[in-house]
């Protein structure tokens, strides 16, 4: 790989994605149909993707997609056309005073503190002892196998918890979804 | 030479600041679950770019945990409002205020 002939590439790549990471994120916060913030949201992580790809983690590009784009917003796309509550909201009123000033505020301190904190710490540089503490990752064609392998070794203990917190998940929404049924039938049979 | 590793970081606080900004404003249960999707995916986006300059593995299986526990929190979640919709036919958190003092 020549050096300076990915430049420009990469950069256009790194714009684009940003891109749509930002506008996507924005839509989020400021459209007022619940179904357009879930389409919004969709943008974000196609903007996320290609970061990922960009970053040699395929395997969580792919997963980004079919989990967060393909599963997750499905979900919320389902909450919101099963509840009915696809009509505009408020986004205008203000119940609490100040709330949105308020919000700004210690949200720009959060971010300029953050950016700050970036420019002076040697994180970015890599300068760090974690540089030699794990698994290397290899670049280019993917890797796959690495992440596969740490996750099957290294992370073991935590992946078979993954599975557990998964089953709970599901017992606890069935278990949410279906009790309210049963007073709503009880209350119907009143 | 590939973009600087703080660039990423920088969208990626920009990214959390904007979840960070929704979940305090929105007023829709749903919206702020989506805001906090949103949060999660800006510490993915920054553990999956330390991973990349750390040259660290580590940082693609946490955003792989990451992933996992944002769907679970997203099922349980998103059950809870449909179980609120029905006793309060709202999902606007503001209804929700019988522990008020």
């Amino acid at each position: 790989m020549i050096a300076t002939a990915h430049t420009t590439a990469d950069v256009l790549v790194f714009v684009v994605a940003s891109l749509l990471m930002l506008i996507g994120a924005v839509g989020v916060i400021t459209l007022r149909n619940p179904v357009h913030c879930a389409l919004s949201l969709i943008m974000t992580f196609f903007g996320i993707a290609i970061a990922f790809v960009e970053l040699n983690a395929h395997f969580l590009a792919a997963v980004e997609i079919i989990v967060y784009a393909g599963a997750i917003v499905v979900l919320f796309l389902f909450v919101i056309m099963f509840l009915g509550v696809d009509r505009h909201e408020d986004v205008g009123v203000e119940p609490l005073v100040g709330q949105k000033p308020l919000a700004l505020a210690s949200v720009s301190i959060t971010v300029v503190g953050l950016i700050v904190m970036l420019a002076h710490s040697n994180w970015v540089s890599g300068a760090t002892a974690a540089a030699t503490a794990g698994v290397p990752v290899k670049g280019g064609n993917g890797n796959v196998k690495e992440l596969g392998s740490a996750i099957f070794t290294t992370y073991l203990y935590a992946f078979e918890i993954t599975a557990a917190l998964l089953i709970i998940a599901v017992v606890g929404a069935v278990l949410l979804a279906r009790k309210d049924r049963i007073v709503e039938t009880e209350e119907e049979v009143r | 030479m590939t973009i600087p590793t703080s660039w990423y970081l920088v969208v990626a606080a920009m990214l959390f600041g904007i979840g960070a900004y929704g979940v305090l404003t929105r007023r829709s249960a749903l919206i702020m679950f989506m805001c906090i999707e949103l949060m999660l995916n800006a510490v993915n986006l920054t553990f999956v770019t330390f991973a990349h300059s750390l040259k660290d593995i580590g940082g693609q299986a946490a955003v792989f945990f990451v992933l996992v526990v944002a769907a679970a929190e997203v099922t349980v979640g998103l059950g809870i409002v449909v179980a609120v919709f029905r006793r309060r036919n709202s999902t606007s958190v503001d209804a929700l205020s019988e522990l008020k003092g």
